[in-house]
């Protein structure tokens, strides 16, 4: 079972050696998800110019959905700036997903099942990093909204999403008592 | 050292952007972000109270959507860009 408390203001996190091993596995999913077609940064010799201005990123949204809700466009009814908005900022974003779940990784695996120290900035890393898990497995269940709720809690235990959805469960418990701990 | 250009043109200024309504950052309600995770980032980057938050959050919730920030273009842009990396689905639009 994991359990949060909090001195001062570090949250002290510990995992069940199970729970650490099944949330780094689904970190390592986020991070190669993340960097799945994303074309390479401009080196000097292409476009330095590009490289400079850090503008060389993609201009369309991604395929994948659990990618298009992760890194939506900005503009509802401007495909063209929604483009442009994407060329300078997409790769930035997707660097910094990646960078937040790397950190929970490194922290799960230096830990093993000890307890984890989580100072503020570190704190923010993980909440954003168990809210991407989140986004990303909402989305694959394809779970529409709030009144869902209910028909997802009785999903019998051989419908093969329950194993899922119990995670996305598991991972808004993790989320929640996080946040508690760092308010308090 | 570089020369400066021979004819300098004086830059077209447009008339429009002072008169032009500000620019508006709206969040749009999502079934998977938990409401007090989403209060709790518009109190740490917008630095609103939490009594402000809570109602913007509420707003986002029974409404649909909610404008959480105002001003230029570019300060939208990246009102937009950091609730992306928060993970909050958002937009920005001529208000």
């Amino acid at each position: 079972m994991t359990r949060f408390r909090r001195r001062r203001k570090t949250v002290i996190v510990s995992f069940a050696e199970h729970e650490a091993d099944i949330l780094a596995n689904l970190l390592r999913n986020l991070v190669e998800l993340l960097y799945d077609g994303l074309p390479p940064r401009a080196t000097e010799s292409s476009d330095p110019l590009a490289a400079l201005l850090d503008s060389d990123g993609p201009t369309s949204p991604p395929e994948d959905v659990v990618l298009q809700r992760l890194l939506p466009d900005a503009y509802k009814q401007d495909d063209m700036a929604s483009a442009e908005f994407r060329r300078f900022t997409e790769r930035g974003l997707r660097e910094g997903k990646v960078t937040d779940a790397k950190r929970v990784l490194s922290a799960l695996e230096e830990s093993g099942a000890d307890e984890i120290a989580l100072e503020p900035d570190e704190q923010l890393s993980w909440l954003r990093a168990l809210n991407d898990l989140r986004l990303a497995i909402g989305t694959r269940l394809d779970i529409k909204d709030e009144d869902d709720y209910s028909t997802w809690e009785k999903l019998p235990d051989d419908d093969p999403r329950r194993l899922t959805y119990d995670l996305y469960d598991w991972l808004g418990y993790l989320q929640s008592a996080l946040l508690h701990n760092m308010r308090h | 050292m570089t020369t400066a250009p021979s004819e300098l043109e004086s830059p077209e200024v447009d008339e429009a952007i002072e008169l032009s309504p500000p620019w508006v950052t709206i969040v749009w309600n999502d079934p998977v972000n938990l409401m007090d995770y989403v209060t709790f980032v518009f109190q740490t980057y917008f630095g609103y109270s939490k009594a402000k938050a809570e109602k913007l959050m509420l707003q986002v919730h029974q409404e649909g959507k909610s404008v959480v920030s105002n001003g230029n273009r570019e300060a939208m842009e990246r009102d937009v860009e950091a609730m992306h990396t928060y993970g909050l689905w958002a937009t920005c639009e001529k208000s």
